[in-house]
């Protein structure tokens, strides 16, 4: 597959709750290792898109095609196995299980044994657990976490929870990870850390990363290419600055004077 | 060279092989408690699967447990045949081959019940799910006791006394090997993540009904296992038997040992079963007053207070929350 082709292509989506249109004819792709945000006011629609993307929703109509292939509609786990990871605004951890499991559970799905190796125990079972074990070890360590492998998760600070989030869904191994609003309620310095952590997550493990937060400093500090929503609809897309300067996006947010 | 965990199911089983040629020497009555003991470790930690590490919440254990029993009493008393059929191998080896058949197809059936019952109703949570597991065991009640081939409401007497010490730890050391094994891997761990947070785990590409459902007819399975042991041991099994408060005892003693801790559950299970039959000899003391006796002879009143004394005290159950496994360097 070419660079050029989109990892991620949405066209002319549309879902309808009832009598709403959440979201109505949205146009977006994100090619390999991009880091692109999709921003818009409060009910916008952005949350809609994300659980579009990762099969919480199935949309009325239009399709969502990775790596050229159709996705739309495709049970979450499915879509995570086809390599879009995502993390949530609400952190959402295995509560009961430490740092080190938490990481480890998200190994669950290229799992090459069974349950009849769970079992038996043999030879092959316990050079694959090994290899997971060290795996899951090596990715703690890149987020400076290695030191709470034994705590209980829900022990963590805030941040080292968001971090830990991120961890998990990287143990995926995906080519595409989708970050729910997570410099919600983070501190300006916290906001910091995590704009470095989001680029870096990019470019050590080269994969795409869809953005999606309110918080403008942050968008619009990292992304490449931005998408701005309005009730539903895609009012503006291209660079930071572009996006700044439209006239929409300025009317969305800001509202603008009667016109005497 | 042998897995630390298969060389411990394998001294156990040796251990209970050279315990059992001592039960003679055990009387009727604890022996028979004893045997009830293995069959409850059974059924508790294999709901425990269920309603401990998986965090759904069953309450028709009962009811496989009765299919396995239905399903290897039947096999007992129509297959003789496979039994004169193996004999020249020897009395011990053609009746241990026979039985242990008997016991596999009581597993399977309910195994299978468990899978046909689980598919449907595991899209309900919670309550619902609980309300939905209650009737599918007072469903196969009825379904037993209109059938007149296993004998109907009048009961099935079974053709052999096969259950002895032997097989009941067994069969309990394998449920706990099994449960044991299963949650303590990564592939078992999916287990856990359904119960922590069912959207993270398939954000995690973890394919919870999958998990679900096999939780399910893995303990169904096992209750299967424990159903024929009950029945080869008893010799006479009546549908009323596994009803609703059969069920309820099981699940008493998975919340009193602890949801998710198996050593909890084995614990809760032998304390539940020893628990009735002092208090019964408690009762018959002529030192305590009529009906204070009469109070604790109904297993059910001092159940309740353990269970409301143990909400109170310690809700995670008395083993819940405590990690019995070292931790590894």
């Amino acid at each position: 597959m070419s660079e050029k082709e989109p990892l991620l292509d949405l066209r002319d989506v549309t879902v309808q709750f009832g009598g709403l249109k959440a979201v109505s004819g949205f146009n977006f792709s994100i090619r390999h290792g991009e880091l692109a945000g999709l921003i818009g006011p409060n009910g916008a629609g952005k949350t809609t898109i994300f659980n579009l993307i990762t099969g919480v929703y199935k949309p009325t109509s239009g399709a969502i095609l990775f790596e050229r292939k159709a996705v739309a509609g495709k049970k979450p786990y499915l879509i995570t196995k086809r390599g879009i990871a995502r993390t949530f605004q609400n952190i959402r951890l295995f509560g009961s299980m430490t740092v080190f499991d938490n990481v480890r559970s998200a190994f669950n799905m290229h799992l090459r044994h069974g349950i009849s190796h769970a079992l038996w125990r043999g030879k092959g079972f316990r050079a694959e657990e090994v290899r997971i074990d060290k795996e899951a070890e090596e990715l703690l360590k890149i987020f400076h976490l290695e030191k709470l492998r034994d705590a209980a998760c829900t022990s963590l600070c805030y941040g080292d929870q968001r971090r830990l989030e991120i961890v998990r869904a990287l143990a995926t191994r995906p080519k595409l990870i989708l970050l729910d609003e997570p410099a919600a309620g983070m501190n300006p310095t916290e906001k910091t850390e995590l704009m470095e952590l989001i680029r870096f997550v990019q470019e050590k493990f080269e994969i795409a990363v869809l953005l999606v937060e309110h918080d403008m400093r942050v968008v619009m500090g990292i992304c490449q290419r931005i998408a701005v929503l309005d009730y539903g609809v895609k009012i503006a897309e291209g660079s930071a600055e572009e996006v700044k300067h439209d006239q929409a996006v300025i009317r969305a947010y800001l509202g603008v004077e009667d016109e005497v | 060279m042998f897995e630390r965990t298969k060389a411990t199911l394998l001294a156990t089983l040796a251990v209970i092989f050279v315990a059992s040629r001592f039960s003679g020497h055990i009387g009727p009555y604890y022996y028979d408690i004893i045997l009830s003991i293995g069959i409850n470790i059974i059924l508790a930690t294999s709901l425990n699967l269920v309603n401990g590490y998986t965090g759904q919440f069953s309450l028709g254990h009962a009811g496989f447990m009765s299919v396995g029993a239905y399903a290897a009493a039947s096999f007992t008393n129509l297959a003789l045949p496979v039994l004169s059929a193996l004999k020249p191998l020897g009395g011990f080896l053609s009746v241990s081959i026979y039985f242990g058949l008997a016991l596999f197809l009581g597993g399977l059936a309910a195994g299978m019940a468990g899978l046909l019952v689980g598919i449907p109703s595991l899209r309900l949570k919670g309550d619902y799910l609980a309300i939905v597991t209650l009737g599918f065991g007072e469903i196969i009640k009825v379904i037993i006791e209109n059938v007149d081939a296993v004998g109907g409401a009048r009961g099935l007497s079974v053709d052999g006394h096969y259950t002895n010490l032997f097989w009941v730890f067994a069969m309990a050391a394998l449920t706990i090997y099994v449960v044991l094994n299963l949650v303590n891997s990564t592939y078992g761990r999916g287990f856990l993540t359904v119960r922590d947070d069912e959207i993270a785990a398939e954000a995690m590409g973890i394919n919870t009904t999958k998990y679900k459902v096999l939780a399910f007819s893995v303990a169904a399975g096992f209750a299967g296992v424990a159903g024929g042991l009950y029945a080869h041991d008893k010799q006479f099994i009546t549908a009323d038997g596994f009803g609703f408060l059969k069920s309820v005892d099981i699940v008493t003693m998975v919340i009193l040992g602890g949801m998710g801790s198996t050593w909890g559950v084995v614990f809760a299970a032998s304390l539940l079963t020893i628990l009735p039959e002092w208090l019964r000899s408690l009762a018959d003391s002529p030192l305590l007053p009529h009906w204070l006796g009469g109070l604790l002879a109904n297993r059910m009143i001092p159940y309740s207070l353990l269970l409301i004394l143990l909400m109170l005290l310690r809700p995670q159950g008395l083993f819940g929350g405590i990690n019995l496994k070292r931790k590894k360097a």
